[in-house]
């Protein structure tokens, strides 16, 4: 996948899928800025890694929940590369509880990040897009979003969110040359997957997986990339599962 | 630069159309070939090269080249 000169965001970029999605372009030639909320050292690290492999990176703090936060992170980014061709909506957070036990601050922190993210980025990144005439916008969804997940109510709600947000996106900017997909992935080993692994075994949750494992991150970052590069351009409007088979 | 030049400018470079066809009463659907997307991005591009805030009411009004003159003219000192 040849990614070269291509100016990229991934949101949540330090960690987990994100991690892997920022190395993964920034391999293939991009240009990354990873974003973070937090965790300055785990995106100083990606960075480093980055350009130990050769690659251009920056590390961006920014709370994507907070639309002026993530306005100006597009705005900066635009003004130092002059470009935005590749956006990956990745950010995300679980406050998984039945819905009995969900508080409102659980149900709205999920939402605000994993939904309205999606608004505030990707509402500065297309101004710049459809000047370009062009530009790639990637979200990450999940399976959970598809078919739910008792104990993540809100999570699922704001995936789920995503998949209409992406449908409606594609049609709109399909004219202008900007392609709009949705990858839904299924249990992929990270740390946001790592508690529900300690709580069931892996060996239980991998028997439901037709290719009998749990994903890498590597395994949606290499998706990611193709959906960022221009061998995908004829793809829009698609939530593409990615799950071993999960959900067959 | 006169109003009407900057403003045949901006639809002309937008719309990839020529500056001749930008004459006031042309509509920007109906002669100059505007989708809903070109017309907020002009919208957009008037209100930067002005100093202004087109609300969406107003913008909703705006539908010849003339319509656009006069709304700069009325909301500019």
């Amino acid at each position: 996948m040849d990614l070269s000169g291509k100016a990229c965001i991934v949101t949540g970029g330090s960690r987990g899928i994100g991690r892997s999605i920022s190395i993964k372009l920034a391999r293939s030639g991009a240009v990354v800025v990873v974003n973070y909320k937090t965790n300055e050292k785990s995106a100083l690290e990606v960075v480093a890694e980055i350009e130990s492999l050769g690659g251009t990176a920056m590390a961006y703090r920014a709370d994507v929940a907070d639309y002026n936060q993530a306005a100006k992170m597009v705005e900066d980014v635009y003004q130092k590369y002059g470009r935005i061709d590749v956006l990956v909506n990745n950010a995300g957070i679980t406050r998984d509880a039945l819905i009995l036990r969900m508080t409102e601050k659980d149900w709205d922190d999920v939402i605000n990040t994993n939904l309205k993210g999606l608004y505030n980025t990707t509402k500065s990144v297309v101004k710049y897009m459809v000047k370009q005439r062009g530009g790639k916008i990637i979200n990450i969804s999940s399976v959970a979003g598809i078919y739910g997940n008792a104990g993540q109510a809100n999570y699922a709600a704001a995936k789920a969110g995503i998949i209409g947000f992406t449908k409606a996106l594609a049609k709109e900017l399909g004219s202008r040359g900007i392609t709009v997909n949705a990858v839904a992935p299924g249990f992929i080993k990270t740390d946001m997957t790592s508690a529900m692994i300690q709580k069931t075994s892996e060996d239980v949750i991998a028997e439901k997986i037709a290719l009998k494992r749990l994903g890498e991150p590597e395994d949606v970052a290499n998706l990611v990339a193709f959906l960022a590069s221009d061998e995908s351009s004829y793809i829009t409007g698609q939530i593409i599962a990615i799950d071993g088979g999960l959900t067959l | 630069m006169e109003i009407l030049d900057r403003v045949k400018k901006i639809i002309a470079d937008q719309l990839g159309v020529d500056e001749d066809e930008v004459v006031p009463e042309a509509s920007f659907i109906d002669d100059l070939g505007a989708d809903s997307l070109d017309i907020v991005e002009l919208i957009m591009a008037f209100e930067e090269e002005f100093d202004l805030e087109i609300p969406d009411e107003d913008a909703e009004k705006i539908k010849t080249v003339q319509d656009v003159i006069d709304y700069i003219k009325n909301h500019t000192s």
